[in-house]
């Protein structure tokens, strides 16, 4: 069996109010292996972003790390100082946010952007860069790589700037690429063509991808295996397959049951949209389930 | 860009026409003459004879809308009248006064940016450290305190205690003569500058792109160069148009002070006597340093912003 390329274990994320510190994770474990893509599915604030800014080591005050250990490659990420983890970051672990409208500068354009990371990383001059960002843009499937490079992200579709982001997280090649909720504020027609990108960059590179979406049906369609994330905490993990067809946790029944299903109607012809509102209330019965998290997991595994 | 600067440049024309006609309208109807001003004593009505004589000497007598076809034709010839007082062409006056008024001006504002853009800065970029603080409080108070009492004070610790400067006067247009007006000019704008810029510097610092640009790897010296630093000076250049435009108008307590021959104290005591047609092409003049700073200001947002162009 292979090393896991990401381990996070443990990892205990607090906020710090006065001298009070809130618990925002509490004890997510999880591995991803190389070249594998893992997903995080959840409720919003659930603590899924926060787990991923943590793993790139952005998380902002008052949030900080807590406790636990992030792996990555056998290195602790904790341990590690400021520059080391600058030289790692965007280099060997790179993200793509949600908002591909503000994620890129306005005032710059795309092809500087990308060409950045050329810079950064690679230590190339600004004229190299450039023509390696207009390569950079052409993998990601831009059409007209070289005249999109002098444009402004203003000038660009949402479609478009999330390529651009792709493009830019995917430049110096990372062993692992976090793509937080990627697709969420794209047109569905969109959506798909942004997925399947990236799935298909990720296979050809061999580059794992940490997946982080709401939307089950994202999770399902990209990664091989699924953690569920409920109020701070791992409540299930399992291969998709698995986990879709066989849902251990009630939280995860729950929200598979939420899923409004094209067809499937009452004899009223109305399709009443199911909550988990109950659940969610009944906060006994999660304590007492919520820590089975990872004994379920391997359970699950053939 | 510069189909753009032309456009921008052509609507100052129509802008000086309507001022030039408000400022006429005002100063047509406002109350008190000249006359009345050079001859009454305070003691007793001047003598109505006299007066009846040097308005119609000054050509007042005649009906407004004579005077107005006057005053536009003579304006459209770059002619803006003759003081009433002193009997010189106003362009003359205002000539004679507005180089000091400008280097006053710049020489304010040149100060002002050089200090409190930097403050605003640091400040911004460490939020609650002693810095920020020290130039928080320092901005209110250079907001607040009086121009006149600041000045005053200038003096009597650079010019009178140490004796590094000249206390007042325009002497040859040295920079000697300059810096005591300059700097008491230039606190005011210093500190909004320093509050704006400090703002504007966490504003940007709070926007996603700089998370992405952390999220690349970049280390925080180079966020700033490449990514905050320009979409601050958005804000900063706001600031900076608008304070320069104001500051000739305002710099008259400066003027009166430190005995500085600018064109703000040229305008007040013009309207203490009623001497309307240097009141009118003042005015005139200030109106239009306003619309050129304006232009200037939006033809810097578009070399900034890629936005602004497209409109």
């Amino acid at each position: 069996m292979t090393a896991p390329l990401l381990d996070v274990r443990g990892l205990k994320v607090a906020a710090r109010l006065g001298d009070r510190a809130h618990p925002i994770l509490k004890e997510v474990s999880f591995q991803i292996m190389p070249g594998e893509a893992y997903g995080l599915v959840g409720e919003s604030g659930s603590g899924k972003s926060v787990t991923s800014l943590a793993v790139m080591g952005l998380l902002k005050k008052p949030l900080r790390v807590a406790g636990g250990e992030i792996l990555f490659k056998g290195q602790d990420l904790l341990q590690l100082s400021k520059r080391e983890m600058r030289r790692l970051r965007g280099n060997r672990v790179a993200m793509i946010f949600q908002e591909p409208m503000t994620a890129l500068n306005p005032l710059s354009t795309v092809g500087r952007q990308i060409a950045e990371m050329f810079v950064l990383h690679q230590g190339k001059g600004w004229d190299e860069a450039q023509r390696l960002a207009v390569d950079a843009l052409a993998s990601v499937r831009v059409p007209n790589p070289d005249r999109r490079a002098r444009n402004f992200p203003h000038q660009m579709s949402g479609g478009l700037r999330q390529r651009v982001m792709i493009a830019m997280a995917l430049a110096c090649n990372p062993d692992l690429l976090i793509a937080d909720e990627p697709t969420t504020a794209l047109d569905v027609t969109v959506q798909a063509e942004v997925l399947r990108l990236i799935k298909e960059l990720c296979a050809e590179r061999g580059t794992a991808v940490l997946f982080i979406s709401h939307d089950l049906g994202v999770i399902a369609s990209t990664c091989q295996r699924v953690g569920v994330m409920y109020s701070g905490c791992l409540v299930e993990e399992n291969e998709t397959q698995a986990l879709f067809g066989d849902p251990r946790h009630e939280y995860t029944r729950g929200l598979l049951g939420a899923l409004p299903r094209l067809g499937s109607r009452s004899q009223h012809g109305r399709q009443r949209l199911v909550d988990i509102d109950s659940i969610i209330s009944d906060r006994s019965k999660l304590t007492e389930t919520r820590f089975i998290a990872p004994r379920a997991a391997e359970g699950g595994q053939p | 860009m510069l189909r753009f600067a032309l456009r921008r440049n052509l609507q100052i024309v129509p802008t000086v026409i309507v001022v030039a006609l408000l400022i006429f309208v005002i100063f047509s109807v406002v109350p008190g003459s000249f006359a009345a001003s050079l001859f009454a004593d305070g003691k007793r009505a001047a003598d109505p004879q006299m007066m009846a004589r040097l308005t119609q000497e000054l050509g007042l007598d005649k009906p407004l809308m004579e005077r107005f076809v006057t005053y536009v034709t003579d304006l459209a010839r770059f002619d803006l009248g003759t003081s009433f007082r002193t009997r010189q062409p106003v362009i003359d006056l205002i000539n004679d006064r507005m180089w000091a008024s400008l280097q006053l001006a710049i020489a304010a504002m040149v100060f002002a940016v050089l200090v409190g853009v930097p403050l605003g800065f640091l400040a911004a970029l460490r939020p609650g450290s002693v810095l920020d603080t020290v130039t928080m409080i320092g901005a209110v108070s250079g907001l607040s305190m009086p121009q006149f009492w600041l000045g005053l004070l200038m003096m009597y610790v650079f010019a009178l205690q140490l004796n590094w400067l000249p206390s007042f006067g325009y002497g040859d247009g040295s920079l000697q003569n300059l810096i005591l007006p300059a700097v008491t000019l230039g606190v005011t704008p210093l500190a909004l500058l320093a509050r704006t810029t400090r703002a504007g510097v966490l504003d940007v610092l709070n926007a996603d792109f700089i998370r992405t640009a952390h999220s690349k790897g970049m280390s925080e010296a180079k966020v700033v160069r490449w990514h905050v630093a320009r979409n601050a000076l958005v804000l900063i250049v706001t600031t900076v148009g608008l304070q320069f435009g104001s500051l000739i108008g305002q710099a008259v307590v400066i003027e009166k002070l430190f005995a500085w021959p600018g064109i703000g104290s040229l305008l007040v005591d013009s309207v203490a006597i009623r001497d309307i047609p240097v009141v009118q092409g003042t005015i005139l003049v200030i109106v239009l340093w306003f619309l050129i700073i304006n232009t200037a200001v939006d033809l810097i947002y578009a070399a900034i912003d890629p936005r602004i162009k497209q409109e």
